[in-house]
Parts: C-alpha cells; structure tokens; sequence
C-alpha cells in the first residue's frame, strides 16, 4: 500500500450521481467545522485533525510518503 | 447601445378590456414576466393546447448582458420547446473548464466526459438572444397572448380565482385567472404584493462585469483564476459569447465603489493588464453586481406558482440560475396541464413546490460551496483554500476539491413522492427521480437520431427487446391498453434490431447506449415522465405496477374530491 492520492472521498449511506460531490461535501464539513473560531483554535483544530487522522492510518510508511508530499515546494 | 446588437421593440396594444370596464374577463393561466423562465412556462403550456396570456412590464428583451451559459439540460428543455437549435447555432458550444491559480493550470473538467450525447455541456449566449428567440416562438404559437407595457399592480387571490389589476399605458383593467404564474424575477413584485418572505444570505462581495468585443482565437473553454499576476488576491472569469464578445467576471471584493469601478477609465487597465496592451478591444457593457442565495418556503401559495428569480436565487458561479428556472416550468407545466384538465388533483402541484426546492437546495448548497471557496472568508478558510491549489498541481484528489464553479446539472429527485422504489435490481444512474440520459438512437427508417427527441410531453413506457419484430400480440396488447386512458401512456420500443409490429414506435439503439445508460435486458421496461424523467422502472411488464406507478406519478391515488 503507498499513500493514495486520486479521489477517495465516499459515503456508503449516500447515493453520489455528481463526481465531485462527495469531495465537495467533506470540504465543506470541513471549512464548518472552522467557523466562527480564533485563528488560535483554526489552527489547534487542525492539528488535532492531524493528529486523529494519523492514527486512523497508522501506517508509518504512509505517514512519511504524505509528510513529504505535503511539504514539497512549501 | 450595444455594438453587436440591436433591442428589438414590441409593440403595445390596447388591451380591449380596456373598453369593457364592466366586465371581467376570465382566463385560465396568466403568466408575469416574459423573461427566459415566464416564456418557457408560456410556450410549454401554449404547447399543450392551453390558452395563456404572458403579461410583461417592459417592451423589450434583457437589457446588458446577464445570463451567460444555457447547460446540457436547459437545451434539452428548449429542445423540446422546438427553440433549442436555433440557440444552439447562434451561441457557443463548450465543454471544457480551466482553472488556473497564478501562473499555472491545475484543474481541469470537461462537462460530458462520454461521447453521445446530442446537446454540449453548455452554450453561451447573450440572454437577449435568449429571450428574442422565445419571443418569436411564442409570438408563432397559438393560444398564446403576449402583452407587452402591462404591469400588474395588485394580486388578490382567493379559493375560487385570482383577481388581478394591470396598469398599461392607455388605462388599467381587471382580470381574473385560475393559474397565476409568477415569473417576474429576483426583486419580484408579486410576491412583495403577497408578502411572501424568501429567506437566505447575502454574499459581502462585490463583482465587475466587462463584456468586450475582441478578435480572439483563445478557444471556446470556461477559463478560470485565482491570484492571477494581472488581477493579484482575487479571482478572473473568462467566457466566449457570441459576436466575437467575450464576457470578462473580476471579483472587487466587499470595499470596491460600483460607481467608480463602472467607469471605462477604472475597467479599461484592468482588461488591458488581463489581455496585454497590443490587444485592440471595445466595451460592449459593464456592471457591478453583488449577490445572494435564498428561497421561498415553498413555491406554490393556493393559484399563485411561482417559478425562477422569483422564487430561488443562488450566485452565479455555476450558471444555476436562469438554467433551473427553466428547469422549474419543466418540472411545473406537465402538472399544472393535468390539473387544468381535471385529470390529477391540484395537490399534484405540491410535488412541484416538493421537487424544486429539492433542486434549489442543491443548487443553493453548491453555489454557496463554489462562492465559498472563492471569496474565503477567515483565515482558516484562506489557508486550506492555499493547501488545495498547491496540492493540486501534483495530486488528482486534491484537482477534484478546487471549485471555480459548479457547473447547472440537473437534479435526482430520489426522494420523490412520485417515485415507485424500485422492486427489481438495476445498474446505473438512471434510479426513479433521474432525469433522463440522452442516447444516439436510430429510426426505423434509418435516420440518426436522439432518444430525448422522442420523449416528453407525455407519460410513456420505453419497453426494451432485442429483435422488435418478435414481439408477440399479447405484449403489444399490454404495451398499448394505456392508449386510451385518462392519463395516456405511450409505448415506446427500444430494439437491437428489428421494427415492432402493429405501428408502436420503435427506436433501434445504434450504439447500444441506451442499454448501456439504462442497463436494459431484454423485457425491461420504464415509465417516463412528461418532463423526461423516470417515474418507475420493471425488469418486466407488470400491468398492475404500472396502472400503480401512473396513479402515483400522477397523485391520482391521493384524488379525495
């Protein structure tokens, strides 16, 4: 297994009939979940986001190939 | 004014209520407002054979450029109105959107990925076009009576009727009609007069539209920035049109003063930082706009409907506005005329506030999620907005999330409540709601042609075999017992090979799409509605599904009086 980057994003209790809908829908979950906080919180969010997601992965062979694709030309 | 276009004038003519002032006349539908969305009610129900009277304030067509692009499922709609082609040919095709962030592509769609479909993703035309060929075509349809400069100025519905008072230039008169569609756009007059409430959000952003006319071999694509070098921090939008007038959208954000950035001295740098200063062009029509997404309730109140502007407004990124509108008479009219002919219960007309508000949630939702993304408001919001366009040079999941736009699809009503659930096992999108997929078809006489020039305007069933000349008596007496029912059903055959006998229509399935789109078998049947979409579908004939289906469709099973 290596890091996926192609679409992935899926509801298995929601019927999608558009391709870009279900990335759309975890997008805006996303930007909502960001509302209304200081940029303090934005940011500890995301981290905490991190944090959770990468456990989920676990995998660190995968960790690493994402770390580094985040960070190229940063 | 413009260059490229002169405003046809309509001319007024004394109404003749107008020397009868004792009586009032009584028509069954009256439709306000002759924009694209009030004529495509007109013409749909004129179509019918319905008598409507189409009321309009003005004397001509849109001012300025406003609508744009008329997408796949429009032109399905006017294709069916016998208007599509001539927009079509006038107007330019396109399919393929860029989008760029700085100096670099990172994203790109095309809006009909496969091939045979009869009608593009989307055609750009001036609306004036727009609404000057729906003009001619109601002015060519009888039954049809349009009465330019006559503005209503009072509404007073009731159980029995709605009254109306209309003002013209030679004096008012009354009216009454038991239909009242209300198309008279965005500010909507009427539902001011009624004191409906449309609730939703304002956009704090404010946007410049130059339509220029140029000599420009830049091919007919949508093309998209954001942080372009010429227009820094905020967003560009280029579209082809026709005349050689390419429209130009900048984002000017919340603190721009429209007066000012209307004038040629403020628009003039900035298309020459767009375009390079070599490149000779004209103003054709500039404007400021801001916008917002809101809806009503819902969109029938007793006899008053209400369809388009007047009822839903989203923003523009995504062309979902003059394009639902007319989706929105689509989906009314086949209702209404049943209602009209006392064949459904005017509860059906519930299932039209139902099923649009659906597709004006949606519609609503993604252009909210598309103005989202490119007005970021917050930081958080600007940062993952960041993250999106530098990942999406390397990465195809993160192109998918860059959203310059939603381009007007049309809805699945899944939820339905004319929809019969599906009892048997099928593939694909085709589910009861959908609307109908376009195929390449071919007639028994060999002619080249499109499924969806062969539905609409009725209820049919499309009945699929492999060889149409084996279709023994007992189907063909089962495919037709419909014919003279209140509520008639048209067979349609779908055939490899083959003509059916006994005179049914049959289309020979050339390329095996309709098959494919409809994960046909030999035997499948589907129940279509007027407005091309599925109202129920069989792995086989199953008259009492069907008779069941119909009365759904059509809320005769609901009939109380």
């Amino acid at each position: 297994m290596s890091l996926n980057t192609q679409p992935n994003f899926h509801n298995p209790d929601k019927r999608y009939f558009y391709d870009y809908a279900p990335g759309d829908d975890f997008y805006a979950m996303l930007i909502e979940a960001h509302r209304d906080l200081s940029d303090e919180h934005s940011a500890l969010l995301n981290a905490r986001l991190v944090l959770l997601l990468a456990n989920h992965i676990g995998d660190l062979r995968i960790l690493e190939e994402a770390i580094t694709a985040a960070k190229a030309d940063l | 004014m413009l260059k490229t276009y002169q405003y046809p004038k309509y001319p007024f003519v004394r109404p003749a209520e107008l020397d009868h002032p004792d009586e009032t006349r009584h028509v069954p539908v009256v439709v306000v407002g002759a924009g694209p969305v009030g004529m495509c009610a007109a013409l749909d129900l004129a179509q019918k054979g319905k008598p409507v009277l189409l009321l309009d304030d003005d004397d001509t067509v849109s001012i300025g450029s406003r609508g744009v692009c008329y997408a796949k499922r429009a032109l399905e709609i006017l294709d069916r109105l016998g208007v599509g082609e001539r927009i079509v040919q006038k107007g330019v095709s396109w399919n393929v959107g860029r989008t760029f962030f700085r100096n670099d592509e990172v994203f790109s769609f095309n809006l009909v990925p496969e091939p045979d479909h009869h009608r593009p993703g989307m055609v750009n035309l001036q609306q004036y076009y727009l609404e000057e060929y729906l003009v001619d075509a109601c002015r060519a349809t009888p039954g049809l009576e349009m009465r330019w400069k006559n503005k209503v100025i009072a509404v007073t519905p009731s159980d029995a009727h709605v009254a109306l008072r209309v003002e013209t230039p030679a004096g008012a008169y009354s009216l009454t009609c038991d239909w009242l569609i209300v198309a008279d756009g965005a500010r909507s007059p009427i539902r001011h007069m009624l004191g409906l409430d449309i609730e939703g959000k304002i956009f704090m952003d404010r946007f410049l539209i130059a339509d220029v006319v140029m000599k420009a071999d830049f091919p007919a694509e949508r093309w998209f920035w954001f942080d372009p070098p010429f227009h820094p921090g905020q967003s560009v939008l280029l579209h082809k049109q026709a005349d050689n007038v390419w429209r130009i959208d900048f984002q000017l954000g919340w603190d721009a003063d429209p007066e000012l950035e209307k004038q040629p001295e403020r628009v003039i740098p900035r298309i020459k930082a767009m375009l390079g200063d070599d490149r000779e062009f004209e103003l054709e029509w500039v404007s400021v706009y801001t916008f917002q997404c809101r809806r009503m309730n819902r969109f029938n109140h007793g006899r008053v409907l209400f369809v388009g502007d007047a009822a839903h407004q989203v923003s523009p990124f995504g062309a979902r506005g003059a394009n639902s509108g007319i989706q929105d008479t689509d989906n009314l009219i086949w209702k209404l005329n049943l209602v009209l002919e006392g064949k459904a219960p005017a509860t059906l007309l519930d299932t039209y506030s139902e099923e649009r508000c659906y597709a004006a949630d949606e519609n609503i939702m993604n252009s909210t999620r598309s103005t989202d993304f490119i007005t970021p408001k917050g930081n958080a919001s600007k940062t993952l907005r960041k993250a999106v366009l530098t990942l999406a040079r390397q990465h195809p999941f993160a192109r998918k999330l860059v959203n310059s736009g939603r381009l007007s699809v049309p809805s699945f009503y899944v939820g339905s409540s004319l929809n019969t659930p599906d009892r048997d096992a099928f593939n694909g999108r085709m589910v009861p709601g959908a609307p109908m997929d376009d195929a390449p078809v071919t007639t028994p006489d060999g002619t080249p042609s499109w499924l969806l020039n062969h539905v609409g305007n009725r209820f049919q069933l499309l009945y699929y075999t492999e060889d149409a000349s084996t279709i023994d008596a007992a189907t063909v007496a089962t495919l037709t017992r419909w014919a003279i029912a209140p509520v008639p059903i048209e067979p349609l055959v779908i055939a490899t090979r083959g003509t059916a006998p006994d005179n049914l229509a049959t289309l020979q399935d050339s390329k095996g799409r309709v098959r494919e789109r409809y994960d046909l078998s030999p035997g499948s049947v589907y129940l279509l509605r007027p407005d091309q979409h599925v109202a129920a579908r069989w792995r086989a004939l199953d008259p009492d599904a069907i008779d069941a289906a119909l009365a759904r469709a059509t809320y005769r099973d609901r009939w109380t009086d």
